[in-house]
């Protein structure tokens, strides 16, 4: 019992084709908007690869440009298929190709769907990765002498305003760490001996943040220093203390922009998903038309199309078992023509050496 | 003598008339483009007329956009009458006034010109507008609780690290003005009543900028007060220290900025202009080429096209002439009048 038949009379085959070299050539420029999809990301990503832990995430754009770019060349090699199948004559130089290319083209599609899953469930690596990213360019803020940390400074502060962001989760979290250089201390100061006495690693820690915390929505001067003592700053007030600094951590802000960006990218993948899968059922249908056609002998008769032959039931333990099959070629063989050392054969040996 | 006279037979014609209607489209793009610039500067504008006072001229976008605009009208129809130009029947309704409409479309040829030099031009009353508004603008930063000015606090900052720049020549305009409210000062403090007392206006003045100034490749923690005094922090001098805050004024990067804006437009309306002036000859033949057919009825027949029916310095005579007439004209007018006063 054939899954989905239809029947075809010779101008629907015609038609079908024709609407199929259509849809492949849409499919051609479907497959470039993918690719322009993961190169648009892939530079998203590297654009703060800085504040990242790993690159591992970058795994995503890589496969969606691969899948573009096999997209583009598989539906260009359709387009063409479908436009010789139009003609029984064409189509015989195609026959062999086709089922091959069917089978070729399900496991491409389906990852493109893979594709599109892994932009929604990349949420929780990314986390992780900005977590850790930003806490080690907070750690490495200082070292602008330091070769391979020089630019982490300018990396982070420009972070910080464009994003709107302050600190890791919040802004008290450069109050952990000692983001001024030893360089710029003078130790000879009692002040600064005293603080970096303070604590057991010797950290110069304070309760200030870096000039690019600071919000531009404020409606006064910027306040750096001396945040945990209001009292230190004329009329600091609560609706001055909200509007100070940006008060959204960095990991946050990142994490909504890339989250944003790839919620849409899955989006327009899934559709693009949808459009292949249709194609994919319409070469289908071609192709089993154009063959039965070619059974029935006659190339202007009715013929059917299917997407499988047998229930998905009987497909299946067919394909099981040629499977099976493959993998009973690598154990005793049958063959009579192959010599199989027996015990009569270990006698016969001796007895040749005692004549000779 | 005609002025460059090529010989057209059918063939020729048809091709000159589809290569002009071609031509046409694309000076329709063109005007589309000229339009868009327009609005785009405009924008561009209005964005920061906080920065200019509000006073800025928008005389050249408006210029821009209604250049634009005669573009496409003048562009769209020459199209038409090349289109008909291939149908006699068609072409016979647009002939009387294609002759009003080409010295229509050399004088806006020459509007092109002067918009162009307009754009490259513009540039010094711009600067001097410019420079009012931002030491206005500096003035009015502390004031976000004045109603009109309560955004130029937020304005200014963002304007200073968008551009990468400081004050209106260089960081120390901040210096001479007060920039922090009397809302935030301590008055109590003995500093602070020192500071007022130090000058006429009784303002607080200090040598410090605002945090939009500080610079993020500077490779020590920003210093944003007591700049001057070396004293005041740890192996600093500011004679020799660059990358702490920026060095530009404002007013020199918003110049830059505009000033690239305008004249890449500039550049583009002399394109434009060249298209307009190629497309205007080009209908020129077509108009002369359909109007000298050597038979009339024969549509075949051979014809020539030029560019001017006499020579130059003849067809400037003419129109002097002519000018001449028409002025004569009025004045022979009133001579009979007064003529025929005096003789009653």
């Amino acid at each position: 019992m054939a899954v989905g038949k239809i029947t075809f009379t010779k101008t629907e085959r015609e038609k079908l084709a024709e609407v199929l070299w259509l849809l492949n050539w849409i499919s051609v420029v479907t497959g470039a908007i993918l690719f322009g999809l993961g190169l648009f990301l892939k530079i998203e990503i590297q654009k703060w690869q800085e504040v990242m832990s790993e690159q591992g995430i970058l795994y995503v754009p890589h496969m969606l440009i691969t899948t573009g770019l096999a997209a583009c060349g598989i539906n260009y090699l359709g387009s063409k298929i479908c436009l010789d199948c139009a003609d029984t004559n064409k189509f015989l130089r195609w026959k062999l190709v086709m089922m091959p290319y069917i089978v070729c083209t399900f496991f491409f599609t389906a990852c493109v769907l893979a594709g599109a899953l892994m932009c929604y469930s990349i949420r929780s690596q990314l986390e992780e990765a900005l977590y850790l990213g930003l806490r080690n360019t907070m750690r490495f803020y200082k070292d602008t002498d330091t070769p391979g940390r020089c630019y982490l400074k300018k990396t982070l502060d420009l972070l910080q305003i464009q994003f709107q962001c302050c600190g890791n989760t919040d802004f008290r979290d450069w109050f952990q760490i000692q983001w001024i250089s030893s360089r710029y201390l003078d130790m000879t100061n009692s002040a600064v001996v005293d603080r970096v006495r303070s604590n057991v690693e010797g950290k110069y820690l304070m309760d200030s943040v870096p000039f690019s915390c600071c919000s531009t929505l404020s409606s006064r001067p910027c306040i750096q220093h001396n945040l945990s003592n209001p009292g230190a700053h004329a009329h600091y007030d609560e609706q001055s203390q909200q509007l100070n600094l940006w008060r959204r951590g960095c990991q946050q802000a990142l994490l909504d922009h890339y989250t944003g960006i790839m919620q849409s990218i899955g989006l327009t993948v899934l559709l693009i998903w949808l459009f292949e899968l249709l194609v994919l059922t319409g070469v289908r249908y071609l192709q089993t038309a154009m063959e039965n056609v070619i059974r029935l002998g006659d190339p202007d008769s009715e013929s059917e199309g299917w997407i499988l032959e047998n229930s998905l039931a009987e497909t299946a333990c067919y394909n099981f078992s040629i499977i099976k099959s493959l993998g009973k070629c690598y154990q005793a063989d049958d063959d009579p023509n192959i010599n199989v050392p027996t015990a009569a054969a270990g006698q016969e040996v001796p007895s040749a050496q005692v004549t000779s | 003598m005609a002025l460059l006279v090529v010989k057209f037979d059918l063939k020729k014609r048809v091709k000159l008339a589809q290569t002009v209607w071609f031509m046409y489209w694309f000076a329709v793009l063109a005007g589309i483009l000229v339009l868009s610039l327009g609005l785009f500067f405009k924008i561009e504008l209005r964005k920061r007329s906080e920065l200019m006072d509000n006073n800025e001229s928008h005389f050249l976008p408006n210029v821009l956009i209604a250049m634009g605009l005669i573009a496409c009208g003048i562009n769209a129809f020459g199209g038409k009458v090349c289109y008909d130009s291939l149908d006699p029947t068609k072409f016979a309704k647009w002939k009387p006034m294609l002759k009003t409409f080409l010295v229509f479309c050399m004088g806006f040829n020459a509007l092109l010109v002067v918009t162009a030099l307009l754009c490259f031009v513009m540039r010094i009353p711009f600067q001097f507008t410019l420079a009012e508004g931002l030491k206005n603008g500096m003035k009015f930063y502390k004031d976000t609780d004045t109603p009109g000015r309560c955004y130029m606090k937020r304005t200014l900052d963002l304007m200073q690290i968008e551009f990468r720049c400081c004050g209106n020549d260089n960081y120390r305009d901040w210096f001479e003005i007060q920039w922090v409210s009397n809302r935030y000062l301590d008055f109590s403090a003995k500093e602070v009543k020192d500071r007022i007392g130090s000058n006429v206006d009784g303002q607080y003045l200090m040598d410090g900028v605002p945090f939009s100034c500080c610079n993020p490749s500077s490779p020590r923690p920003c210093i944003q007060y007591q700049m001057t005094n070396n004293s005041a922090h740890y192996s600093y001098d500011h004679y020799t220290e660059e990358l702490n805050v920026w060095r530009r004024g404002c007013r020199d990067a918003l110049l830059s900025y505009y000033g690239g804006i305008m004249n890449t437009i500039g550049a583009l309306v002399l394109l434009v202009t060249m298209l307009e002036v190629a497309v205007t000859v080009g209908l020129q033949y077509v108009d002369t080429s359909l109007s000298t057919l050597a038979n009339p009825e024969d549509m075949e027949s051979e014809s020539e096209g030029f560019l001017l029916e006499k020579t130059v310095k003849e067809t400037f005579t003419d129109i002097m002439a002519k000018m001449k007439a028409m002025g004569k004209g009025a004045k022979v007018e009133e001579g009979g009048e007064e003529g025929v006063a005096t003789v009653s």
